[in-house]
C-alpha cells in the first residue's frame, strides 16, 4: 500500500471526480462528501510521502513506474522533498477549500449545475497535484492541460457573465502559454530524444556542450515564456485579476492559492531538475538576468497596484503577482539562503492567500458584493474572519512572527549572498506598499466609525471559519517554528545546486 | 427543408456499417493502426450523418443528453478503474499482467494484457465518441433549440449582484 502512494495520490481523486456525475444522478448530496474523501486521502498520501522522505537522506527519491515500464521508457512518477512541499500544498489547499465551500457553492452555483462544479474542483486538484508528481516531461503538460481546462471551467462557473469573459481571456491567454510550453518540450525532445526528466538531466551532464545548442536554447525560451504567463509574472499577468475576482468564490480560493505556484514548481523543476542549475549559471547569464529583473519588478509593482483597487478579490490578485515574484527570486538567486525562501515561500502564501480568499468569500457570501468598502465595522460583527484577515495581511507583510517574514528573511539574506545588495531595499518598499494596503483593510474592519452600520452582519458560518482560522493558525505555526523552513532548506539542498 | 429521398436512405443504411467498421477500427487498435481514439471519432460520425438526415431535434432524441454527458465520464473511469483494479490485484497502477495473477504463466499474462488493453481502449472508444457527439450537438443547435429547458441552468439566482 505504501508503495502505491504516489499513484493513488493522483489516481484516487481522478477516479472520484470521474464518479461524481454519475453518483450524483442518484443522490445528489453525495458530490461534496466525495470531494472531501478524496481530498483527504490526498492529503494522506502526500503527508506520508513527504514524512518518508523527511526521515530519509537529502536527495532520496520516491519513485513509481506507471504499469512498472522502467523510466526511460514508460512514464514515472517522482516524488522528492521539493515537490513533496507542493503536493502537501495543493492537497492541503484542496481539502481546506472543499471543507469551506459547501455553503458558499450553495449561494452562489444553481443546483443543477452543483455536481459537476464539485467533479471539475476535484479534477483540477488531480491536474495539480499530477503536474507536481510526475518525471516526465510530456505526461507535465497532459496534467497541465487537464489543471487548466477545468480552471477555466471553474472560472467561467462564476455569478455574473463576466466571469464568462474572464474564464474565456485566461482560455485564450493559458492556451497561448501551454503552447509555449509544448514547443519548449518538442524543442527539448528534438534535441535530446528523451522526455523523462533524470534522463535529460543525465544527458545534460554527460555532454555539457549540449547547453551550447540553439534548440535547446530555444526550448528554454519557450519553457520561460509559457511558465511565465501560467504563473502570472509580470508583465504577463494580465489575466490574472479578473480570472480570480469573477470566479466563484471557492474556485477563486482555490486557484489563487495553489495554480500559479504549482506553474512556479514546474519552472523550478525545469530549472533545476531537467536542464540542471549549470544551465542557468553559465550558459544563459542574460535569461537569468533578465528574469531576475522581472520577479524584482513583480515584487515591486505587483503591490503597488493592489493598493489602488476596490474590489477586495482584485486587490488580492494583485498582491499575488508579487508574491510569485518572490517566489521566483528564489530561483533565479542560485544560492542556498534564496531557494529556501523561494521554497518556503510555497507554504507561506498558500497559506496566506489562502485564508485571505477566506475572508473574501465570506464578505461575497454575506454581503453578495466584494467591494473593500463594504468590509467597514466588519470587526464589531465578524471577530473571527476579522482576526483571520489581520493575520493573515501581517503575514503577507512579513512581520516577524508570521510566516512571510521567513520568505523575506531568507530571500534578502540570499539576495545579500549573491551580491546584490539592491534587492533588498526592493523587498522592503514591497513591504511598505503591501502594509499600506493591508493597513487599509485593518483599518476598516476594526476602526470603522461608530456610527457605520457595518454591511456584513453575522459571523461567518462554522464550516468556513474553521477552514480559515486553520489557514491563519498555519500562517503563525510556520512563522513561529523552523519545522517549514527545515524542510525546504533540505528541498533546496536536494536540487543539486553545485557550490557557488 | 424537404430531406432528399437519397441522401435519408443511403444514410439510414450507412450508419450501421460506420459503427460496425468503428468497432473493427476499435479491436484492431491492439496491433496495427486503429484504437480507442479513431474508432470513437469514427463511431461520432454517424451521429453526425444522423444529424444531417434525420434533423438535429430528432437525432439528439436517439442521443440525449441524460446518455451522452454521463458517458464521457464514464468511458474515462473504465480506464482508469482498469489501472486501480490492477493496484487492488497488487500490481503497479496500469499493470495488466496483474488480471492474470501472480504466478500465471507467460501466455496467460499475455492473455491478460490483450483483454485489459481492449478493456481501456474501449473506454477510450466511449469517452471520445460521447465527447465528439456533444461537441457537435452543441456546435450544429439550430436557433429554435437555443432556449430549451435542459439549457437553462445558471443565471437564475445570483444574476445582478456582481461588485
Amino acid at each position: 500500500m505504501a508503495g502505491q502512494l504516489p499513484a493513488l495520490a493522483v489516481v484516487v481523486p481522478l477516479l472520484v471526480a470521474l464518479l461524481i456525475p454519475l453518483v450524483s444522478r442518484f443522490n445528489r448530496r453525495a458530490a461534496w462528501w466525495m470531494v472531501v474523501g478524496a481530498l483527504g486521502f490526498a492529503v494522506y498520501g502526500a503527508v506520508a510521502m513527504l514524512l518518508d522522505l523527511c526521515g530519509s537522506p537529502i536527495g532520496t527519491t520516491i519513485e513509481y513506474a506507471m504499469g512498472r515500464w522502467a523510466a526511460p521508457t514508460g512514464i514515472e512518477y517522482v516524488v522528492d522533498r521539493l515537490n513533496g512541499i507542493v503536493l502537501t500544498m495543493i492537497a492541503a489547499v484542496g481539502l481546506i477549500t472543499a471543507l469551506w465551500m459547501r455553503k458558499s457553492i450553495r449561494s452562489e452555483i444553481s443546483e443543477k449545475a452543483r455536481p459537476g462544479y464539485y467533479a471539475t474542483f476535484l479534477l483540477c486538484a488531480t491536474g495539480y497535484m499530477g503536474m507536481a508528481i510526475t518525471g516526465d516531461v510530456f505526461n507535465l503538460y497532459v496534467f497541465l492541460e487537464i489543471a487548466s481546462i477545468t480552471s477555466y471551467v471553474l472560472i467561467g462557473m462564476g455569478r455574473t457573465r463576466q466571469a464568462l469573459y474572464a474564464g474565456y481571456s485566461y482560455l485564450i491567454v493559458g492556451s497561448i502559454g501551454a503552447t509555449f510550453i509544448l514547443l519548449g518540450i518538442g524543442h527539448l525532445y528534438m534535441e535530446i530524444g528523451t522526455l523523462e526528466m533524470a534522463d535529460i538531466a543525465q544527458r545534460f551532464a554527460a555532454n555539457p556542450e549540449l547547453y551550447d545548442s540553439s534548440v535547446v536554447r530555444t526550448s528554454f525560451a519557450f519553457f520561460t515564456v509559457g511558465l511565465a504567463i501560467k504563473m502570472a509574472l509580470f508583465p504577463l499577468h494580465g489575466w490574472q485579476p479578473s480570472a480570480y475576482s469573477r470566479a466563484p468564490s471557492a474556485a477563486s480560493l482555490f486557484i489563487a492559492a495553489t495554480a500559479t505556484k504549482v506553474s512556479a514548481y514546474v519552472f523550478y523543476r525545469i530549472s533545476f531538475s531537467v536542464f540542471g542549475a549549470d544551465f542557468l549559471i553559465s550558459a544563459l547569464p542574460h535569461i537569468r538576468d533578465g528574469i531576475l529583473i522581472l520577479a524584482v519588478a513583480a515584487i515591486f509593482v505587483g503591490p503597488l497596484l493592489a493598493i489602488r483597487q476596490r474590489c477586495l478579490k482584485r486587490l488580492l490578485a494583485y498582491s499575488s503577482v508579487g508574491q510569485i515574484g518572490y517566489i521566483m527570486l528564489g530561483v533565479v538567486l542560485l544560492n542556498e539562503d534564496g531557494l529556501t525562501g523561494g521554497v518556503i515561500h510555497f507554504w507561506n502564501h498558500a497559506a496566506a492567500k489562502g485564508a485571505l480568499f477566506c475572508v473574501a468569500g465570506v464578505l461575497v457570501y454575506r454581503t453578495g458584493v466584494s467591494r473593500v468598502d463594504a468590509l467597514a465595522g466588519m470587526g464589531r460583527t465578524a471577530p473571527w474572519t476579522s482576526a483571520v484577515m489581520t493575520v493573515a495581511g501581517l503575514s503577507m507583510i512579513g512581520v516577524p512572527m508570521t510566516a512571510g517574514f521567513l520568505s523575506k528573511w531568507y530571500l534578502g539574506a540570499g539576495a545579500l549572498d549573491a551580491g546584490r545588495i539592491s534587492i533588498v531595499p526592493v523587498l522592503m518598499a514591497s513591504s511598505l506598499f503591501t502594509a499600506m494596503y493591508v493597513w487599509r483593510l485593518v483599518q476598516l474592519v476594526w476602526f470603522a466609525p461608530k456610527d457605520t452600520e457595518p454591511l456584513v452582519k453575522e459571523e461567518a458560518p462554522w464550516s468556513m471559519r474553521i477552514p480559515a482560522l486553520v489557514l491563519a493558525a498555519a500562517c503563525l505555526y510556520f512563522g513561529l517554528t523552523s519545522t517549514s523552513v527545515d524542510i525546504a532548506r533540505d528541498a533546496a539542498l536536494s536540487l543539486g545546486l553545485g557550490a557557488p | 427543408m424537404t430531406p432528399s429521398l437519397i441522401v435519408s436512405y443511403v444514410g439510414r443504411r450507412a450508419i450501421p456499417f460506420i459503427q460496425l467498421y468503428a468497432l473493427y477500427v476499435l479491436g484492431h487498435g491492439e496491433d496495427g493502426p486503429g484504437g480507442g481514439f479513431q474508432g470513437g471519432v469514427i463511431f461520432a460520425s454517424s451521429f453526425v450523418l444522423l444529424v444531417l438526415i434525420a434533423g438535429w431535434a430528432r437525432a439528439r432524441k436517439d442521443a440525449p443528453e441524460s446518455i451522452v454527458d454521463p458517458l464521457t465520464a464514464t468511458g474515462c473511469l473504465l480506464y482508469a478503474g482498469i489501472g486501480f483494479i490492477c493496484i487492488l490485484l497488487g500490481g503497479a497502477y496500469l499493470e495488466y499482467e496483474a488480471f492474470a495473477g501472480a504466478n500465471a504463466t507467460a501466455a496467460a499474462k499475455q492473455h491478460a494484457h490483450h483483454f485489459a488493453l481492449i478493456g481501456i481502449e474501449l473506454g477510450v472508444m466511449i469517452t471520445v465518441t460521447a465527447s465528439m457527439v456533444t461537441l457537435y450537438f452543441e456546435m450544429s443547435r439550430p436557433p429554435e433549440e437555443r432556449n430549451a429547458p435542459e439549457d437553462g441552468s445558471g443565471d437564475s439566482d445570483g444574476e445582478g449582484a456582481d461588485a
